[in-house]
């Protein structure tokens, strides 16, 4: 059987690689929804702290022998903090301000981190092993999938998920968002906003360095990593509808399939097709797929 | 909708923040401009070393020449040809740029060729590989200094087809030197008697590349030839081990440069055999060099900036002989001079192609591998006429027939 002059086989293969894209897409375009979503921040920094997240692993593991397992909490975590400095030193100053000021001032602190590791590493990129436990593939039938990539699926769906439910269905997330609408107001009530912001800054900080150290195996670990990615997450951010969380995890994924589709039919076009889809969205819903009309 | 714009808008500026070029005034100095990728994926090949290089065979020439001090200008060209060949416009034309070493990326390199033939100066290309410019693209300036495609094809395809390899499929960056590379490599494949299954073709900088050696491996061809470089190359080849497509077909890199390997580690890259025109542990000389590069850098140079070296210092001791920094009178000389030193032995063509030894190395295993950087076996010395094309197949205009 044929799918467009592609064995059915190839097929699901491509389908299935097109999801696991479509995966790290909605990990990290989540953590820029809800760092946009709630602080108005259009965090351009976003691209660097995946790339920290993946040098904090390979450090960790190249200098002080910390192994994968331990890397996916602890990475996260040192990004996650300073994330919370940059929003105390920096962002804190810019939220009264028009949103380009944060989208500049994030812009600088990428290419400030890029090139402090560019100096030091290089550009050729270090290598990070599979852990030991993932190593190995499965054979479905239509297409060997190493084990390493069903695993970043099953962590990136569990973790958008998660983020989901806590900022929609929890009581802090019930705060977070009513701290968006009306900081002062909810101040009144005796919640501290300026902490509630910072965590929240710090927590998509986190997001991006769990996506980074999750991609660490499969890709170099290279200081030009998040740039080369960054651009196309804004572009899933944008047709997914700024700020919205799930609109963001939906349209990761499924920019992850067309991508996957373009790469089999017209590989020439499989770098911009996601801005091809990006301007036709746009034309017919401004405010994205999931936005809502500002 | 203001905010889009400007995400969009900062999305295209993204590409676009250069580094500032050294720019120096004057006429008196004589001028060596280098233009290559400063920052991008090709920089730890050649980049900042790469100037860094140049400026010490001015140095190790007395920084001077013919009595007036010899100056190096250097700019990042981000891999844009118009970068490139704009930067290069305003050095001839504001600076009175002598001569141009084109560092890495063929669209760059020929773009910076048009610019250098029209101004009727030196332009040396070593990081560029694409033999475009010493055919179709031909000048009457252009000296294509360390490598290119066709030899790159020669030698590695040759021998890979003779060790029994007959069927290939190829994974192609989408630009000029991914074309090149791809369309030589497949008619040596032919030549030697083997068949090309099919190829595809990647965007520069691809983020995955498992979708495109899914399609490779569809192809049963024996061998997975990449006909790309740097960070595409890194990727392609730890995706290929990682979908188990190394257990099916053998991996070919067709440029692979030592920082490479370096990267990748000899336990993914062992047994891969590439064509290299220098590799730092060849002679005393080349370790010479090698180690002061080391003491600096902290890794062994790549042979691009050997080459750098080397063109930089023969191109002065040509502006020495001539007696002028004249372009044309220097390009005679250029042309008619003997080429020895640590990076090899040669000699300039009519069509610009120098002609020198090519090297099929393999990587070692982690075994065999017994100091940092002890990552190649030669394999073959091939001698120049063979490893390059002939000028009886050249398109170059140069070259009546």
């Amino acid at each position: 059987m044929e799918i467009f002059g592609i064995p059915l086989q190839a097929f699901l293969g491509q389908l299935l690689l097109g999801l696991v894209n479509g995966a790290f897409y909605a990990l990290l375009s989540l953590g820029l929804a809800v760092i946009f979503g709630l602080l108005g921040i259009v965090n351009f920094a976003h691209g660097a702290l995946y790339m920290l997240g993946a040098f904090a692993a390979w450090i960790m593991l190249d200098s002080l022998g910390v192994n994968y397992w331990a890397a996916l909490f602890l990475a996260p975590l040192v990004v996650g903090i300073l994330g919370m400095v940059i929003e105390r030193l920096f962002l804190k100053h810019l939220y009264k301000l028009d949103e380009i000021y944060g989208l500049l001032l994030t812009f600088g602190l990428t290419l400030i981190a890029e090139g402090i590791f560019r100096e030091l590493y290089g550009v050729s990129g270090q290598s990070y092993p599979v852990p030991e436990l993932l190593q190995g593939a499965t054979n479905l039938g239509f297409m060997v999938l190493p084990n390493y990539r069903a695993w970043v699926v099953l962590v990136s769906l569990l973790v958008c998920l998660a983020t989901w439910f806590v900022i929609e269905r929890t009581r802090l997330g019930a705060y977070l968002r009513a701290g968006t609408e009306n900081a002062a107001l909810v101040q009144a009530f005796g919640i501290n906003v300026p902490v509630m912001v910072m965590l929240t800054y710090g927590a998509g900080a986190a997001l991006a360095a769990l996506a980074g150290v999750l991609a660490a195996p499969i890709i170099q670990v290279n200081p030009l990593m998040g740039s080369n990615l960054i651009i196309v997450v804004f572009a899933v951010v944008v047709i997914g509808g700024m700020g919205s969380i799930l609109g963001s995890v939906i349209t990761g994924i499924g920019l992850g399939l067309v991508e996957g589709l373009t790469r089999v039919f017209y590989p020439e076009a499989s770098s911009i097709v996601v801005f091809v889809v990006m301007v036709l969205v746009l034309m017919v819903r401004p405010a994205g797929l999931f936005g809502k009309e500002a | 909708m203001k905010l889009k714009l400007l995400v969009a808008a900062m999305a295209i500026g993204l590409g676009a923040a250069a580094s500032a070029p050294v720019i120096a005034q004057g006429t008196g100095p004589v001028k060596i401009g280098f233009i290559t990728d400063m920052s991008g994926l090709y920089a730890d090949i050649d980049g900042p070393a790469g100037a860094e290089v140049i400026r010490w065979a001015v140095q190790d020439f007395g920084g001077k020449v013919l009595g007036r001090p010899v100056e190096v200008l250097v700019a990042d060209h981000q891999n844009k040809a118009d970068v490139a060949s704009s930067k290069a416009r305003e050095w001839v034309d504001k600076d009175g740029l002598a001569m141009l070493i084109g560092g890495t990326s063929s669209g760059t390199g020929i773009a910076m060729s048009k610019v250098m033939a029209e101004k009727k100066r030196p332009f040396i290309a070593i990081g560029a590989g694409s033999a475009r410019l010493t055919n179709e693209d031909c000048t009457p300036y252009t000296i294509h200094y360390a490598y290119d495609t066709v030899a790159l094809a020669k030698v590695a395809g040759t021998a890979l087809v003779k060790a029994g390899n007959k069927s290939w499929f190829f994974l192609t960056a989408d630009y000029a030197f991914g074309y090149s590379l791809e369309g030589d490599a497949s008619a040596v494949v032919k030549a030697n008697g083997g068949t090309v299954a099919g190829a595809v073709r990647h965007p520069l900088n691809a983020s995955d590349f498992s979708s495109f050696l899914l399609q490779a491996q569809a192809s049963k061809a024996q061998i997975l030839g990449l006909a790309n470089a740097g960070g595409d190359t890194i990727n392609s080849m730890k995706a290929a081990k990682e979908f188990g497509i190394t257990k099916t077909m053998k991996v070919a890199g067709l440029l692979v440069f030592i920082n490479d390997v370096h990267s990748l580690g000899l336990a993914t890259t062992e047994g891969l055999q590439l064509t290299d025109s220098w590799y730092w542990n060849q002679d005393d000389a080349s370790r010479k060099f090698s180690k002061r590069f080391f003491d600096k850098y902290k890794r062994m140079p790549s042979s691009i900036q050997a080459a750098d070296y080397s063109a930089a210092s023969n191109y002065l001791k040509a502006v020495q002989t001539a007696g002028t920094s004249d372009g044309d009178k220097v390009m005679s000389t250029l042309k008619s001079m003997k080429y020895d030193d640590f990076y090899s032995k040669g000699q300039v063509r009519a069509d610009g192609r120098m002609i020198h030894d090519m090297y099929l190395y393999e990587v070692k295993s982690p075994k065999e591998s017994s100091v940092p950087w002890d990552y190649y076996k030669l394999i073959a010395k091939v001698p120049g006429e063979q490893a390059f094309a002939t000028l009886a197949d050249s398109k170059c205009s140069l070259i009546k027939k």
